[in-house]
């Protein structure tokens, strides 16, 4: 029974973990231009050659 | 006409500057720009490159989705900024319009926040209870509370926290009286939560936990894709309101000049109007005469000569000299703001067309509850406990919960929008698509929109090919319409060096028996001009005409006989004259068309079609055809078309083809279509659920699995709309 409720704890607490991520993400502004992001991999950087 | 777009202004922000730049929580500047016209990585890194040659810039960022260029740096430059911009090809206009858009980004990003806590408690909490329905037979009574517990520890946060959309507008809804899809979703959630605790702690067999944090999740995702939708019109709303901040300059009495909003302008202040300039006002020409591009005003496509002391009407765009216009009225009494009035009309019109997923709510939500109640009376007078009757109540109201209806209108929409987008149509609301499967008849303005809207030479077999590259020499000189129509025809090649531009006549180079001019018919010494537009004259030889005509998109045609053959009647409106209106109609192959229409006269047209109870779709692009396309029931603007026209168009095409016309009232036919299908499919799986609700035989397994299904269900169908083929 102990090993399920832990199994159970860690299960919330890395999903939380997981939700924190994307919440962080969403409010540090990386879902506002997922356009521009997807064509931004396709720039050289001259200055980083 | 595409060349006078927004860049007809040029908003000189030397005198004021810091009306566009906000001070960052870093104690630098920003500046943000409104770009147009970036597509891609390349667009992307030559803007933001471009940007940081500036002096004073640090750093440039390129949000391709909005368009939205964010400058930061030190003692910035706003003009010299947006010079740079232009000068790498794209349009810029300072951003302004920050309170509205920010509030849509808000909204979007909460609805996400809201989406990923539901996600996250769904997953959670049916691991948690499913594992009971299956096989929770082996549990024992503590261990299956302390589950109960858990699961409830997890979801009734959640849901509060992610049910926040749908409470609030409930709270709206009811405080303004009227029952929306949103009261039964939140009293369904409530419900079931507070159901499900009391399960838990009488140590009862179903609780809903896990269904209440579905339900909001699933809700959400309807929720969240009809948000995109309505945010991208609001996208196309904000070219206006940059229109809207337009800076002009003003010449003071003493001959200083300052730079004011337009809106500032009084009666008889001078506004100086270089070439390019748009009239912000009606006004009258005070130092001398100029050439005018009325296009947007009246629909004609060549330059009109204008005499000092002329009439010009705000939107018309100076092409010839730099002039001073003495304003006669002021922004809100000059022609664009009559014209915005209009349009709100029209908007007004249109705003009492009801969609069809709030006709469903309308039916539907007094039904619900009528029913749960019924079943609750049912049970009492059938002698069963009250704890009974209130269950299987709850559970009506739980198992109704609009979650497919929720879904089946913005997955339609959205998966046909995007199959539109990539046909070339930009369908600015959802409810455009369902007002255009239901026309009955198409209008069509004639110049930029059945035609190019540009001259082309119609005579060129007449002219010998000497006398064409001549001419067309001077003619590469200028930016003249008719000089670049003359320079297309004859093809590349080398353009004059000395040719010297004489404003209102035309061009000329060289001296006495060598002297060559491009001009107008008495400039040229030309007798009986007739038609004819433009003469070549060299030396003592005889002028030389050149004609030219407005030419019929390629597909027009197609795109009116295919109309026809779904259906529907097709008209010409035109403010041009019969003769040139029946040859454009001839080709086109339409037999209805009215010409020499004015502006309002269409707008009264399309206002008569509407009384008679026909619905139009009218098809438009200049100044002259706003207010027509805000009456209309659903319009449509091409790409080229004036901002203001974009604006009162529920779509607008891409590019210069008319064919996704036909494409887009197919797929709004095809989009109506699913959405009553996945009506009937919600209305289906209430019909099977509500009677195991109201007999107490619903589980909350059950209640998980044909919910979600019905969603699956209504969402693949929608998905359907994606393939098509060709159609």
């Amino acid at each position: 029974m102990t090993g399920i409720a832990l199994l159970i704890m860690s299960a919330l607490l890395v999903g939380l973990g997981a939700l924190g991520c994307l919440l962080w993400a969403l409010s540090s502004g990386q879902y506002d231009d997922l356009e521009g992001d997807a064509q931004r991999i396709l720039i050289d950087f001259p200055e980083d050659q | 006409m595409g060349a006078i777009g927004l860049s007809g202004f040029r908003p000189e922000l030397a005198d004021d500057p810091s009306r566009y730049l906000k001070e960052t929580s870093a104690g630098e500047e920003r500046f943000d720009v409104l770009v147009k016209g970036a597509r891609c990585a390349g667009c992307i890194a030559k803007i933001e490159r471009g940007v940081k040659a500036v002096p004073g810039v640090r750093e440039g960022r390129l949000n391709l989705s909005t368009g939205k260029l964010v400058v930061t740096g030190k003692s910035l430059k706003p003009e010299t900024i947006l010079r740079y911009i232009r000068d790498l090809g794209y349009d810029a206009q300072p951003f302004d319009a920050g309170e509205m858009l920010d509030a849509g980004d808000r909204e979007g990003r909460f609805l996400l926040r809201c989406l990923a806590v539901a996600g996250f408690a769904t997953v959670f909490t049916m691991g948690l209870t499913d594992a009971i329905w299956y096989g929770g037979g082996d549990l024992g009574g503590e261990a299956r509370r302390n589950f109960f517990w858990l699961a409830g520890a997890v979801a009734i946060p959640a849901t509060f926290y992610s049910g926040q959309p749908f409470f609030r507008a409930a709270w709206r809804s009811i405080r303004a009286g009227r029952a929306g899809m949103d009261v039964p979703i939140s009293l369904a959630l409530i419900l079931s939560l507070g159901m499900s605790i009391y399960q838990t702690a009488t140590d009862g067999a179903h609780t809903y936990f896990d269904a209440s944090v579905m339900l909001t999740f699933l809700l959400l995702i309807g929720r969240y894709l009809d948000h995109r939708l309505r945010d991208r019109a609001r996208g196309a709303a904000r070219h206006l309101l940059a229109m809207q901040t337009l800076l002009v300059r003003r010449q003071a009495p003493d001959g200083t000049i300052q730079t004011v909003p337009a809106r500032e302008l009084m009666p008889d202040d001078m506004v100086m109007l270089a070439s390019g300039d748009r009239a912000p006002v009606n006004g009258v020409l005070a130092d001398r005469g100029t050439e005018l591009d009325l296009s947007l005003v009246t629909g004609e496509v060549l330059p009109q000569a204008v005499a000092q002391g002329a009439v010009v009407q705000a939107g018309s765009v100076v092409t010839g000299m730099p002039v001073l216009l003495r304003a006669t009225a002021r922004v809100e009494d000059s022609l664009i703001a009559d014209l915005a009035r209009l349009l709100e009309a029209g908007q007004q019109v249109r705003n009492r067309y009801v969609r069809l997923a709030d006709r469903a709510a309308r039916a539907y939500v007094p039904g619900v509850f009528i029913l749960s109640l019924a079943v609750m009376a049912g049970w009492l007078i059938a002698g069963a406990p009250l704890a009974t009757a209130v269950t299987s109540a709850i559970t009506i109201l739980i198992i109704t919960c609009p979650c497919a209806l929720g879904l089946a209108v913005p997955a339609v929409q959205v998966v046909a929008t995007g199959r539109l987008f990539r046909k070339g149509v930009f369908v600015k609301s959802g409810d455009a698509l369902e007002r255009l499967a239901q026309i009955e008849k198409v209008v069509f303005d004639k110049t930029g929109t059945l035609t190019v809207g540009n001259p082309v030479l119609c005579d060129r077999e007449r002219i010998a090919p000497q006398i064409l590259n001549r001419a067309a020499r001077l003619a590469r000189a200028s930016r003249h319409p008719l000089a670049c129509a003359l320079a297309e025809a004859a093809g590349p090649g080398e353009a004059a060096g000395d040719v010297r531009e004489v404003a209102g006549s035309g061009l000329e180079r060289g001296t006495g028996a060598d002297l060559e001019r491009l001009g107008s018919a008495g400039w040229c010494g030309a007798e009986n001009p007739g038609a004819v537009q433009l003469w070549y004259r060299h030396g003592s030889e005889a002028p030389v005409g050149f004609r030219f005509e407005d030419r019929i998109r390629p597909d027009a045609r197609a795109l009116v006989r295919d109309l026809e053959a779904k259906g529907l009647s097709v008209e010409m409106l035109t403010g041009d004259v019969p003769l040139i209106a029946a040859r454009i109609a001839e080709e086109a192959g339409i037999a209805e068309w009215q010409a020499a229409v004015r502006p309002e006269q269409k707008a009264r047209h399309l206002e008569a079609l509407a009384n008679a109870k026909i619905r139009t779709l009218m098809v438009g692009d200049g100044l002259n055809d706003a207010a027509a396309l805000a009456m209309a029931h659903v319009s449509i603007a091409p790409g080229t078309a004036a901002d203001i026209s974009q604006k009162a168009s529920d779509m607008v095409l891409r590019g210069g083809d008319l064919m996704p016309i036909a494409e887009a009232i197919t797929v709004a036919r095809k989009a109506r279509r699913l959405v009553l299908e996945n009506f009937a499919l919600a209305l289906a799986y209430n019909l099977t659920a509500i009677p195991m609700a109201a007999l107490g035989m619903v589980t909350p397994l059950i209640a998980a699995a044909t919910m979600a299904g019905s969603s699956l269900l209504v969402t693949l169908n929608a998905l359907r709309l994606m393939g098509g083929g060709k159609t």
